[in-house]
């Protein structure tokens, strides 16, 4: 008896440790809703609290001043278009990694690894005068092909650690049925993938989205611009309009929490599986 | 597998693409830099070799040094504060039924957050008159009622804090998948002997979680190095290089200065930093150390 006693005093401590830390993860973040959805004359009197009035309309009135649809469309172009190449060029490289093993193939295995760890500030530079020789600064396109290459280690180990685990049984049938490598891709490898290729996906989606340091240099033109780098800019523009800010904030951390709800675990075994910045 | 070893060149087809595009992006250019960095180019112009010039003036750099000295506190903040807090914290996890998931979730949720986030949400919050600033002097402390951000005696560990917070939540889901694989007969087998809470954290739990613990420390020790995002956004390296960076120093010197030649001695200094570490933790793994 004295020892169930005992165990649930330590039980309820521990919540309430857990719970201290969890509000100082969570209410930084309830305080940005709140301010998103506060009018601007109030920040004065209730700074931190939940807000007297709702007021929406600093949404609509942040998406106008900011031109958000262009900017949206910018992140959504950069997002698409970086999962499909990535996903592209790494699956084929997974696959490859994973099911074929030609010769010499350990080199690009460790060439990849190699590549992960290097700083960027090490190729930022004369990466930035080679996009400029080549008329690829200030395009999406340039920034889609550098954010492949961040991504594609990571990804192609993901894929390959996958694909590895596809029995080798299903191959070898499909060889005998006559099926060519093409078609062992294409057929066999990657229908039975797709866990991977959404987890994959996600993982490169979210960091394109928050990519900061190569959107910043090698996009300076406004117009171009992703959701990062314009909320940067907005907090200079509108520095003591808090609600429009906050409310620019929401819009780009939404998408976000949506997806992290409907794909928590790919989210969280993808992210934690090694290998990527955050 | 034998069996596609006759089609050597079409498997080559598979890995070409990523090859060529990560040489292109990455590969090729950190090779540029590498040869860069014995020039003294500024980005036009001709190319003069000048041996190691640069990396002579780089180690006579002050300011460098001071960004050297704030990489090495911001390392060591991070291998104490964030790992002390989600050890406990995924430990405590382990103890608890309800609301594992819970907490887990929302741990994790600011690491999913972009660093404009981040910092704009504590930009705001260490707000000296809008944020916890005035809640502070309403209540009479006023000594907490200034930014730490402009401070040159706190600005380095309020940025540190900042990513530290988003940081965090991610180290508690790593220990916890280690900590999930303990078998619970040593728990138990410890509750007979009459262990306290923290002899069965001590002597069960961390020795079994060695290999992520280790896994960890050796990202953290990587990812300090190349910290930016975070100390441009919110102080830009100040007050008074108070809280620069190398990072952030280097791109100062690259794109405001286009000192070419420079900037990448200071990215190939980090890079062979980078290699030294990921050797040493390759070379503790052949020792055997299990990792």
């Amino acid at each position: 008896m004295i020892v169930a006693k005992y165990r649930s005093r330590e039980v309820i401590s521990n919540y309430i440790i857990l719970i201290i830390f969890a509000l100082i993860a969570i209410l930084p973040l309830a305080v940005l809703i709140f301010n998103s959805i506060k009018p601007q004359m109030e920040f004065g009197v209730n700074p931190l609290g939940p807000p007297s009035e709702i007021r929406f309309e600093n949404f609509s009135e942040a998406w106008v001043k900011g031109e958000y649809a262009k900017v949206f469309f910018n992140s959504l172009k950069l997002v698409a278009g970086s999962v499909l190449l990535c996903l592209a060029v790494s699956l084929a490289a997974g696959f490859s990694l994973a099911k074929l093993n030609p010769k010499g193939s350990a080199i690009i295995a460790v060439y990849l690894l190699v590549g992960i760890s290097i700083p960027a500030q090490l190729y930022i530079v004369p990466l930035f005068l080679l996009w400029k020789e080549i008329h690829l600064l200030n395009t999406h396109i340039g920034l889609i092909i550098i954010y492949t290459a961040l991504n594609a280690p990571f990804a192609t180990f993901l894929i390959r650690s996958y694909m590895i685990r596809l029995p080798d049984e299903l191959f070898e049938a499909a060889r005998l049925d006559g099926a060519n490598t093409f078609q062992l891709f294409f057929r066999v490898a990657l229908p039975l993938s797709w866990p991977v290729i959404l987890t994959a996906g996600l993982i490169i989606a979210l960091a394109v989205w928050n990519e900061f340091l190569f959107a910043l240099t090698f996009i300076s033109e406004e117009g171009f611009k992703p959701m990062a780098t314009i909320l940067f800019a907005f907090q200079w523009r509108f520095e003591n309009n808090y609600a429009l800010q906050s409310a620019s904030a929401i819009m780009m951390v939404a998408p976000v929490a949506i997806l992290f709800m409907l794909f928590q675990r790919r989210f969280i075994s993808g992210l934690t599986s090694g290998g990527l910045k955050g | 597998m034998k069996i596609f070893s006759n089609k050597n060149f079409v498997a080559w087809y598979f890995v070409f693409p990523v090859a060529f595009i990560h040489l292109f992006v990455i590969g090729i250019p950190s090779l540029a830099s590498l040869a860069l960095c014995l020039t003294d180019w500024r980005g036009l112009g001709e190319i003069n070799y000048i041996g190691f010039e640069n990396f002579i003036e780089l180690f006579d750099d002050r300011y460098l040094k001071k960004a050297i000295i704030n990489n090495v506190i911001w390392t060591i903040a991070f291998l104490t504060v964030p790992v002390g807090i989600a050890l406990t914290c995924a430990y405590l996890l382990t103890g608890i039924k309800r609301g594992q998931m819970f907490f887990r979730l929302a741990f994790f949720f600011p690491y999913m957050l972009a660093s404009v986030i981040n910092c704009q949400i504590w930009k705001y919050l260490f707000h000296p008159i809008h944020g916890l600033g005035g809640f502070f002097e309403r209540i009479g402390w006023d000594f907490l009622a200034v930014s730490p951000f402009t401070m040159k005696s706190t600005s380095l560990f309020a940025v540190a804090f900042v990513d530290g917070w988003h940081f965090w939540g991610f180290l508690v889901v790593i220990y916890l998948t280690g900590m999930y694989q303990v078998d619970n007969h040593l728990y138990e087998a410890a509750d007979i002997e009459g262990a306290t809470k923290f002899q069965k954290f001590r002597y069960i739990t961390l020795p079994m979680i060695r290999p992520v613990f280790v896994f960890s420390i050796m990202i953290i020790i990587i990812w300090s190095v190349p910290v930016f995002d975070y100390v441009y956004i919110l102080t830009g390296g100040g007050p008074a290089y108070s809280s620069e960076v190398i990072a952030n120093y280097m791109y100062s010197q690259a794109f405001e200065r286009f000192d070419v030649g420079y900037s990448s001695a200071i990215g190939t200094l980090m890079f062979f930093y980078v290699m030294i570490i990921v050797a040493l933790f390759g070379l503790f793994r052949k020792a055997g150390w299990d990792i």
